[in-house]
Parts: C-alpha cells; sequence; structure tokens
C-alpha cells in the first residue's frame, strides 16, 4: 500500500503583513502551516495591537484567524540547533519547532543614533511613542516634539495629534529636495500618495522643519526641553516627550543564524524569495524596507514559492500580477532610501561622555581605538546587556562603520529553567 | 466600554482595562525612570516593542519583566526602580 503523503511543513515566522500574507498563501496550497512570533498578537509593527485597523487590515486578520494555520504567539525564536528545526520560547516553556520549509518575516526595528541628553526617560523612538500610546499612554495635553527621518514622522505626528497632543514641531533630518524627490517618487503606489495627502491635512498647523536635527534633550531625571539644529540656527524647545527615530533597520538576526547571504544589511533573495539557504525564504522588512505593501507581495510570492515546485508555481495565475507590484514596491522602496539618506552632521552629535551602549553604559569615549564590533565587545562590553546590540548595533553600524559580524544563540536572553523544559530534539522528531 | 479595573504602581492604585500594558500603567502613575542603568542613571521605555529592555520592572514580585510587552492584569502588583531589574544576562543562560 502506498505511503500516504504528508502535508509540506511550513514556519512561518513573523506574524506583520509579510508572514500573515505568507502563511495564508502557503495553507492554501495544502502546507500545514505554523505562523510563530514573540509578540503578543497578530499583526506586526504597523497593526500592533490596535483595535480598529483599516479594512484591508481586518480582513486579513479574519482570514488568517478563520484559517488552518496553527498560531503561536508570545513565543520567541531562539535557536536554530540543525537544519529543518528552530528552538521557540514562550513563558517559561521552550518547543521545538520543525520544518520543511521556513519563511522568515522578521520585519525591522526603529533605528536610534545617540546624542548628548538620548538616554533621559521621556525620550522615546517615533514607532515606540506610537507603540506605548496604543498601550493606553494618555497624550491629551502633552507636548511632544517628533524629530528623526522617515513618513513614520509625520503618520506618528497626526495620530499623536489625534490623540490630543500639541506638536510644537516636526524635525525632519533630510534636505527640501530630497524630500520632493521623495514626494515626486509617491506616484508608483497611488495607495501612498493618497495616504500622504490625508496625513498631510491632519498636520496643517504643525510645523514641519526640513534640515533639522536634534542635538541635545535636556533635563536632569526626565526630558524638560530639546535643543534643535538647522543651517541656519539652533533653539530650544520645551516638551514633555521627544519622539525620536532614524528610519529602520532589519531584524537579521535568524537569517544570520542559520547562515544566509546577507549583502549590503539586507537577505538575500532570488525571484521566489528563496535565500542562500535551499528550502529557507526571506520576505519583508529583511529584504528591503519598503513598508506593509512590498512585505504583503513578498509574503504571496514565498507563500507559493514554498508550497509548489517550479514548474507548478507558473500555472498560479497571480503569479504575474505579484511580481509587478513587488517591482512598484521596490522602487519605492528605493526612493524611500535615497530620500531619507542620513546626513553626514548626525555623525557629529554625540561627544566622547555620551553613552552608546545603554545596557552597557558604553560611552563613546570609550571605543575610541578599538577597531571593530568584536574587539570593543570584548573589552568594553558592548552589546553584551539585555538588547544584545539590537538598539546600540545599528548606531555604531553608521557612527564607527561597524557591521554586525555573527550572532550567537540564545537570540533573546532566555532562563535556564525555560531551556530544561523542552526534549532533546533527536526525541522529539521521532 | 470595556472593563475598568485597579492596579498598583508603587502602593498607587492606577486605572486601567486589559489593553492597557504594563508600561503605560507606570508612565499614568506618573513615573518615568522605570529603572536604572549600570552608573546609577534613569532609564524609562524607548522602542515600545520588546528589543530595548529600557522599560524593565517588577511585575508581582518577578524582576526584570519587559512592561512594554506585557498587558495589565486585574490586581497587578508593579514595583519601579527595584536594583533586582538590572540583572545582567549573564545570570540567564548564554551557550
Ligand atoms: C516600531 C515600528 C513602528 C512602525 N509603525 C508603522 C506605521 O505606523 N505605519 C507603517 O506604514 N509602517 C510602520 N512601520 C514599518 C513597518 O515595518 C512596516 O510597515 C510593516 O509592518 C512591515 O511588515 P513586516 O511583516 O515585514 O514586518 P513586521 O510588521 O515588523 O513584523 C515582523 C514580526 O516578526 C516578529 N519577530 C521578529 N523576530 C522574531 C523572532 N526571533 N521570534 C519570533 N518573532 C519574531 C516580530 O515580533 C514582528 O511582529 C513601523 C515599524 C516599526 C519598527
Ligand atoms: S520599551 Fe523597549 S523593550 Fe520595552
Amino acid at each position: 500500500m502506498p505511503a500516504v503523503p504528508q502535508p509540506v511543513r511550513v514556519l512561518v515566522v513573523g506574524a506583520g503583513p509579510a508572514g500573515m500574507q505568507a502563511a495564508l498563501t502557503a495553507v492554501a496550497s495544502g502546507a500545514a502551516v505554523t505562523l510563530v512570533d514573540g509578540s503578543p498578537s497578530l499583526g506586526g509593527q504597523i497593526w500592533r495591537g490596535e483595535q480598529s485597523h483599516s479594512r484591508a487590515a481586518a480582513a486579513l486578520f479574519e482570514r488568517v484567524r478563520g484559517s488552518e494555520v496553527r498560531l503561536l504567539f508570545g513565543c520567541q525564536i531562539v535557536d536554530a540547533p540543525e537544519p529543518g528545526l528552530l528552538l521557540g520560547a514562550a513563558e517559561g516553556k521552550a518547543e521545538w519547532l520543525p520544518y520543511d520549509r521556513l519563511i522568515l518575516a522578521t520585519g525591522a526595528r526603529e533605528i536610534f543614533l545617540p546624542f548628548p541628553g538620548w538616554t533621559l526617560p521621556n525620550v522615546f523612538g517615533v514607532g515606540g511613542i506610537q507603540a506605548l500610546a496604543k498601550g493606553g499612554l494618555p497624550l491629551a495635553g502633552k507636548r511632544v516634539v517628533v524629530a528623526g527621518s522617515g513618513p513614520l514622522l509625520w503618520s506618528v505626528a497626526a495620530y499623536l495629534r489625534g490623540r490630543g497632543a500639541e506638536i510644537p514641531l516636526i524635525a525632519e533630518q533630510t534636505d527640501l529636495a530630497r524630500l520632493v524627490q521623495f514626494a515626486a517618487a509617491l506616484r508608483f503606489l497611488p495607495s501612498k500618495f493618497m495616504e500622504a495627502i490625508g496625513i498631510a491635512r491632519t498636520l496643517i498647523g504643525t510645523g514641519l522643519r526640513t534640515g533639522c536635527y536634534p542635538v541635545h534633550a535636556h533635563g536632569a531625571d526626565r526630558l524638560t526641553a530639546v535643543t534643535l539644529r538647522t543651517s541656519a540656527r539652533e533653539w530650544t524647545v520645551d516638551c514633555d516627550y521627544l519622539a525620536c527615530g532614524f528610519g529602520f533597520a532589519p531584524n537579521l538576526e535568524l537569517p544570520l543564524l542559520l547562515g544566509c547571504t546577507v549583502r549590503d544589511g539586507f537577505v538575500v533573495v532570488d525571484e521566489w524569495q528563496q535565500t542562500s539557504v535551499p528550502g529557507i525564504f526571506c520576505v519583508g522588512e529583511p529584504t528591503g524596507i519598503g513598508g506593509a505593501e512590498k512585505s504583503l507581495a513578498e509574503g504571496a510570492i514565498a507563500g507559493i514559492a514554498a508550497t509548489c515546485d517550479v514548474k507548478d508555481r507558473a500555472l498560479k495565475g497571480s503569479t504575474a500580477s505579484l511580481f509587478a507590484e513587488r517591482l512598484r514596491c521596490r522602487r519605492f522602496a528605493d526612493a524611500l532610501r535615497r530620500g531619507f539618506a542620513l546626513r553626514e552632521e548626525l555623525r557629529t552629535l554625540p561627544a566622547s561622555d555620551t553613552i552608546l551602549c545603554r545596557c552597557e553604559d558604553v560611552t563613546i569615549g570609550r571605543l575610541i581605538g578599538h577597531p571593530s564590533w568584536r574587539s570593543a565587545k570584548l573589552h568594553e562590553r558592548l552589546g553584551m546587556g539585555h538588547c544584545q546590540g539590537r538598539v546600540c548595533g545599528a548606531a555604531a553600524e553608521f557612527l564607527l562603520g561597524w557591521p554586525m559580524e555573527s550572532v550567537r544563540p540564545p537570540l533573546f536572553p532566555v532562563h535556564v529553567d525555560t531551556l530544561a523544559s523542552v526534549v532533546p530534539s533527536r526525541e522529539h522528531d521521532g | 466600554m470595556r472593563e475598568q479595573f485597579e492596579v498598583r504602581v508603587n502602593r498607587e492604585a492606577i486605572t486601567v482595562d486589559d489593553t492597557t500594558t504594563v508600561a503605560a500603567a507606570i508612565l499614568r502613575a506618573g513615573v518615568a525612570g522605570f529603572r536604572q542603568s549600570p552608573d546609577g542613571h534613569w532609564r524609562g521605555p524607548l522602542c515600545g516593542m520588546g528589543i530595548c529592555a529600557e522599560c524593565r520592572a517588577t511585575i508581582d514580585g518577578v524582576p526584570g519583566q519587559y512592561t512594554c510587552q506585557r498587558w495589565c492584569r486585574p490586581g497587578m502588583q508593579i514595583v519601579t526602580g527595584a536594583a533586582s531589574d538590572g540583572e545582567a544576562p549573564d545570570e540567564l543562560e548564554e551557550r
């Protein structure tokens, strides 16, 4: 009697737009799909914990919840001990996650750059203050300076204003000329264009300064004011909160741990989103910062590729339009990269006693003379704290030109008890 | 309207619901510095998304919790500024 064919096991890491779409597409092809995320709910960064999503997002949520996809939340992937197997850790319990095909949709995080005072309480990230507001931080009557770089500044400023905050200023580090070029490139994505117009309307009356950046946050045990600079002048604004972020850096820890090739800071993929490691795909922000539309298109392509033979893929009617959509999104990603490239002056903001590594209180001054990240890690404990270099890594890369070289498990701090709770991997697979 | 309940932040009662994160509850209590860095500088949340570890505090007696990643539950006891919230990952597993 012929053996009953087992469905291919597809494991998707990251439940943002990219991972949700990849999981849905793969499950539609008959695969056994598991979708894992370290955060407590679906949605990734853009749709985090929000009660009222856009209609398209709400439909996607419903389709995922109503599908056969196995959902695993609050579960961080911490190790990849052997091919075909990941180790997840959730609230004190560890779990082996075996797979035939793996889709990495690990998203991105904000880039924070050091300047004097940036470690003061009430200096938040831009996505950071939005996440805190969605989690119940009241903003009515608060004065919030929004600074850094990228379209997120405007959308978050509009969001905060809608929650009753006063926004005295949006400080965008890029120059007006680049911003205008970027606006022209929005024609590649009509939805972005309409979004931009909507946001611009809600921001009428808020000062947008281009070529402007924070140079000093003031306060004793919490923020009270921030000094800003343009080529023409320097001045200080009183505020309750500073929201400051300089764009996004991809979450590369897991792709690097799995041996996927990374070039110029992003995971290298072929036209089917497959990485340099056969059977491992990568979608969304880790292949290039381009926002939710790019994540959705890439997720759908990988969902097909992970479950269909090469000859069957072309039979999927939607591939041509998905490829075209991805191309448009990549053009938008290029426009983003060019439009919001970080200016040289930002490298000169930290003083020698400004902290770079917040976990271990390592100052910029202590790094002088070290040739590499590795050397500074060994001798100064740079990146050895709880965040494991997730905050200071991008800053060190920008300020000192030190790229992330390698990663070691566990990817997130795990208690010994948690690891002890898991059975050895070989027993699991039988 | 969601059901409101109380949590305690350093003994002060704060009214929240189950869509409030512990980090937001602490900020609502007027606390900005959640913990102290190794050199004794006050720190509060930065990323809001479980990356930076600056929002750690003690929840129901368990130190070092990432408060931006935890929802409030009725009767939660939250304590900020405890020395044990700065414990280094060396005391955790490193392989
Ligand atoms: C803080 C922040 C706020 C943002 N806000 C907006 C916004 O308001 N509007 C907008 O258009 N764009 C926003 N963005 C940009 C956003 O990255 C994209 O729009 C979109 O969310 C990208 O989707 P994605 O699926 O590629 O990645 P993400 O949405 O980032 O999803 C990746 C998921 O992977 C999970 N993950 C990563 N590593 C692991 C691991 N090892 N184990 C388990 N799970 C893991 C993460 O928890 C996350 O949920 C924001 C980005 C950030 C970082
Ligand atoms: S605020 Fe960064 S981990 Fe909680």
